[in-house]
């Protein structure tokens, strides 16, 4: 059974009595891979890591991990998997340094090179300092640094993590986003959240999920390309719609109020031009946001319409 | 690795204030009805003087003390399981066991030997008691060892029976209060069976406290043993079972 694909994913199910979380869902993850696993609330996304992680088991279908069956040969799978659930499991009344040290004997890291490895994880996720506090006194952002430190002390091939950055203040998520970053270099990483820039900023490939189905897979690059490029001008006093289209290099402009107006263009921007006509003509340009093709459309378009459209 | 589990386990567990206070409950009860189980022997002894083939200090004080032992710790044993799964489940520690990769058994019978060990420290402390009458008079050791041995078997299986209802719950105290009544009703389930059939029925054999009785007296008998093991893995299998259960809820 030698595969490519790390994490192979096969016609999985599951059910909560008749409720229905996961739908039929397949696919892979490749070696050294950052996978960003999207999805409105309750879409399964936790669910099925739960799952990949070997802490439910699938109604139907086959989740193999590195060529081990999660269920067959659950002991040989697990052992390349760090998994981060939503909630860390971490004891409070334990230390950092404790805590840790136990997660890698659990993980059968060898005896001789556990003090090498608290080591290195402890500055990977910046918790060097805080080795001897009780993990019960530290802060949201620490404990979430040492559930993420729980999860690749033994080193595995895969990470999985659920939603790492929630709950977190700013400057806390983006050092996790680095530290994730981080990791897609040697490992491969799936990665739930549905903070979208964040997909945006560490991952290589998105995938959403809406009620338990897969409804789009591709690799992030896919997300620019093939999308216009538009931002959103706002004028005191706008012209008539036909001469702001008239402009050069605008493809095409619709108005969103009396005083926005979305400006479409594909190679080069008219920002300068626009500028210019603007003080020329006295339009009172006051407002210029350019518009990221953005994922925030797209996983819109794909989780909430549908769902409208039963009502 | 289940040694790993078992020292994290009893490590946490001394962390909290509950074993101790247990362990100092435990031991100043049983102190005081130590010390009144030695003074009604000393007004006892001048009676038995003249008898013959009399009963010695271990049945007067020593059996009479651990009978009473085992029913204080039938009590106090539902506070001492409670936590082992329960507390995981709520925390959801549970999944770092989980997803480490490990068998369900090795989880199971790494908390069972984390109990196993503070029921060795219990009932090794309330040893030391009876030992300080060799300071005064000869013991029956072979008598003392047996009833040792079938204090240690009783409190396993308490721990076993504490560990099976520990993992059906999230809430220690509904863990703690149903241990102490399948305890207690495996205590007095042989009145019914005394009060049927002269106390050689079927449900008196089920009796918990039945079977420590003849290792009290210093009777060893295997069935006794396999009867309290029988339970033991029983249980523990049960936990198992009930784990690997809960993934497919």
């Amino acid at each position: 059974m030698e595969s490519t694909a790390l994490i192979k994913v096969e016609n999985l199910s599951r059910y909560y009595q008749n409720n229905c979380a996961i739908d039929d869902l397949s696919f892979t993850l490749n070696p050294g891979e950052v996978l960003g696993f999207l999805g409105p609330n309750g879409a399964g996304k936790s669910t099925t890591m739960q799952i990949i992680s070997g802490n439910l088991a699938p109604s139907e279908g086959q989740v193999s991990i590195g060529g081990f069956d999660i269920i067959d040969s659950p002991r040989e799978a697990k052992q390349l998997i760090g998994y981060l659930p939503e909630h860390p499991p971490i004891y409070h009344q334990a230390s950092v340094d404790e805590y840790l040290k136990y997660c890698a004997q659990l993980r059968r890291v060898a005896r001789s090179a556990i003090a090498g490895a608290l080591e290195q994880v402890k500055l990977d996720c910046g918790l060097s300092d805080v080795g001897h506090r009780l993990i019960g006194n530290l802060s949201k952002g620490f404990q979430q640094r040492v559930g993420i430190a729980q999860a690749i002390i033994h080193n595995p091939p895969v990470v999985i993590l659920d939603e790492p950055t929630v709950g977190l203040d700013p400057i806390q998520i983006r050092e996790i986003r680095k530290l994730i970053k981080s990791l897609g270099h040697e490992r491969s990483v799936i990665l739930s959240t549905h903070i979208l820039p964040e997909v945006q900023a560490i991952c290589d490939r998105v995938q959403i999920i809406r009620a338990g189905k897969l409804v789009y897979n591709a690799p992030i690059e896919a997300l620019d390309q093939g999308n216009e490029q538009a931002f959103t001008i706002a004028l005191k006093n706008p012209p008539d719609i036909e001469d702001l289209r008239k402009i050069s290099l605008v493809d095409t402009v619709e108005p969103v109020d009396s005083n926005h107006f979305h400006v479409f263009f594909s190679a080069e921007s008219p920002a300068e031009t626009i500028v210019q006509q603007s003080v020329r003509n006295q339009w009172g340009l006051y407002e210029m946001v350019p518009r990221k093709a953005s994922l925030e459309d797209l996983f819109i378009e794909l989780t909430h319409d549908h769902e409208a459209d039963k009502r | 690795m289940i040694l790993t589990i078992a020292r994290y386990e009893i490590r946490s567990m001394f962390l909290s204030p509950l074993p101790w206070i247990i362990l100092a409950v435990v031991q100043i009860l049983l102190g005081y009805i130590f010390l009144a189980q030695v003074d009604s022997f000393f007004i006892l002894q001048p009676r038995l003087l003249g008898l013959e083939n009399t009963p010695g200090v271990t049945d007067l004080v020593i059996a009479p003390l651990f009978q009473l032992a085992a029913i204080i710790l039938l009590m106090i044993m539902p506070l001492v399981t409670m936590r082992s799964i329960a507390e995981e489940k709520r925390n959801r520690t549970l999944t770092l066991l989980i997803s480490s990769p490990l068998n369900m058994s090795d989880i199971v019978l790494g908390k069972f030997l984390g109990l196993l060990l503070f029921v060795l420290i219990l009932v090794s402390l309330l040893m030391l008691m009876p030992l300080s009458l060799y300071a005064g008079t000869e013991l029956d050791t072979g008598k003392l060892f047996s009833i040792y041995i079938s204090m240690l078997l009783l409190l396993s299986s308490f721990a076993a029976i504490g560990l099976y209802l520990s993992s059906l719950t999230e809430n220690q105290t509904i863990a703690a209060v149903s241990t102490f009544g399948a305890l207690l009703m495996l205590w007095i389930i042989d009145w019914a069976g005394e009060s049927i059939n002269g106390g050689q029925s079927v449900i008196s054999y089920l009796s918990l406290l039945q079977h420590q009785q003849k290792m009290m007296e210093g009777v060893f008998d295997s069935s006794d043993v396999a009867y309290y093991l029988l339970i033991i893995v029983g249980f523990l299998v049960l936990t198992i079972r009930q784990l690997d259960r809960e993934r497919l809820l």
